[in-house]
């Protein structure tokens, strides 16, 4: 599993690649948070999923986990390139209602 | 044609791959679509990290997965020798954790539900068992 992020006009896009499952979900939680804290200057941030190939419920609880963290900073979270399947388990779980999804 | 298979292995998260790979490559040959491999795959894992993160608290145990193949029709059993779940009822419940403060989104169940056709959770003499059964959709060109 592995992140990339780049900086736009004060967004941060962060590029999830892999497979989040249980397995990589505390990596990624760890690594996700590392990013948030160093990255500077930015006021929102873009979570784009084109590369994540495998992902279950566990990707909702990172997710949430995330926006609770930027939440305190004011700092919207949103969702582009889900899967079929992410887009399912994000309807579901109304995750959309709080990190809304971007085209 | 009637198919099955079984494994065991031990439930830790590092095995979570190897195990929806393992579906996926034995129900290869029922012809599935891209999204019903998908849809099975995510339910089993659900099941899979249920057993992980739930069943053994106090040591490592084992996930039991049991695949029958009918024709078109895939049963997947998970099962463990854990603790199991003392309210099923509850557990079903959308958004429920019995882990709260671990950025758990509780809704494992509610996934299996909606990826597969049929879902089914019982307590054993010793631990769970998830059934879940999918039926596969003929190749309508034949081939």
């Amino acid at each position: 599993m592995q992140i990339k992020s780049r900086m736009v006009n004060k967004t941060l896009y962060i590029l999830l690649s892999g497979e989040l499952d249980e397995y990589t979900a505390q990596t990624v939680r760890k690594n996700l948070d590392l990013l948030l804290d160093t990255q500077k200057g930015y006021v929102q941030i873009v979570m784009d999923l084109s590369e994540l190939t495998f992902m279950d419920s566990t990707g909702v609880g990172v997710l949430i986990g995330r926006y609770k963290k930027m939440k305190e900073c004011n700092k919207p979270i949103f969702i582009t390139n889900p899967s079929r399947n992410a887009e399912r388990i994000f309807k579901m779980s109304g995750l959309y209602e709080i990190m809304p999804k971007i085209v | 044609m009637k198919n099955s298979m079984e494994i065991k292995f031990k439930a830790i998260a590092e095995n979570e791959a190897f195990a929806r790979n393992v579906v996926a490559s034995f129900i290869l040959p029922l012809n599935p679509s891209l999204s019903e491999l998908e849809d099975i795959k995510t339910a089993v894992n659900e099941a899979i990290t249920n057993v992980i993160v739930h069943a053994y608290p106090d040591k490592t145990g084992y996930v039991n997965m049991k695949i029958v193949t009918n024709d078109n029709k895939i049963n997947i059993t998970v099962s463990d020798n854990g603790i199991g779940i003392q309210d099923i009822e509850r557990a079903l419940t959308p958004f429920y954790t019995s882990k709260p403060n671990e950025e758990r989104s509780g809704m494992g169940f509610t996934v299996m539900e909606s990826f597969m056709d049929k879902l089914e959770v019982k307590n054993n003499k010793e631990g769970l068992t998830v059934s879940m059964s999918k039926e596969i959709e003929k190749n309508v060109v034949g081939l």
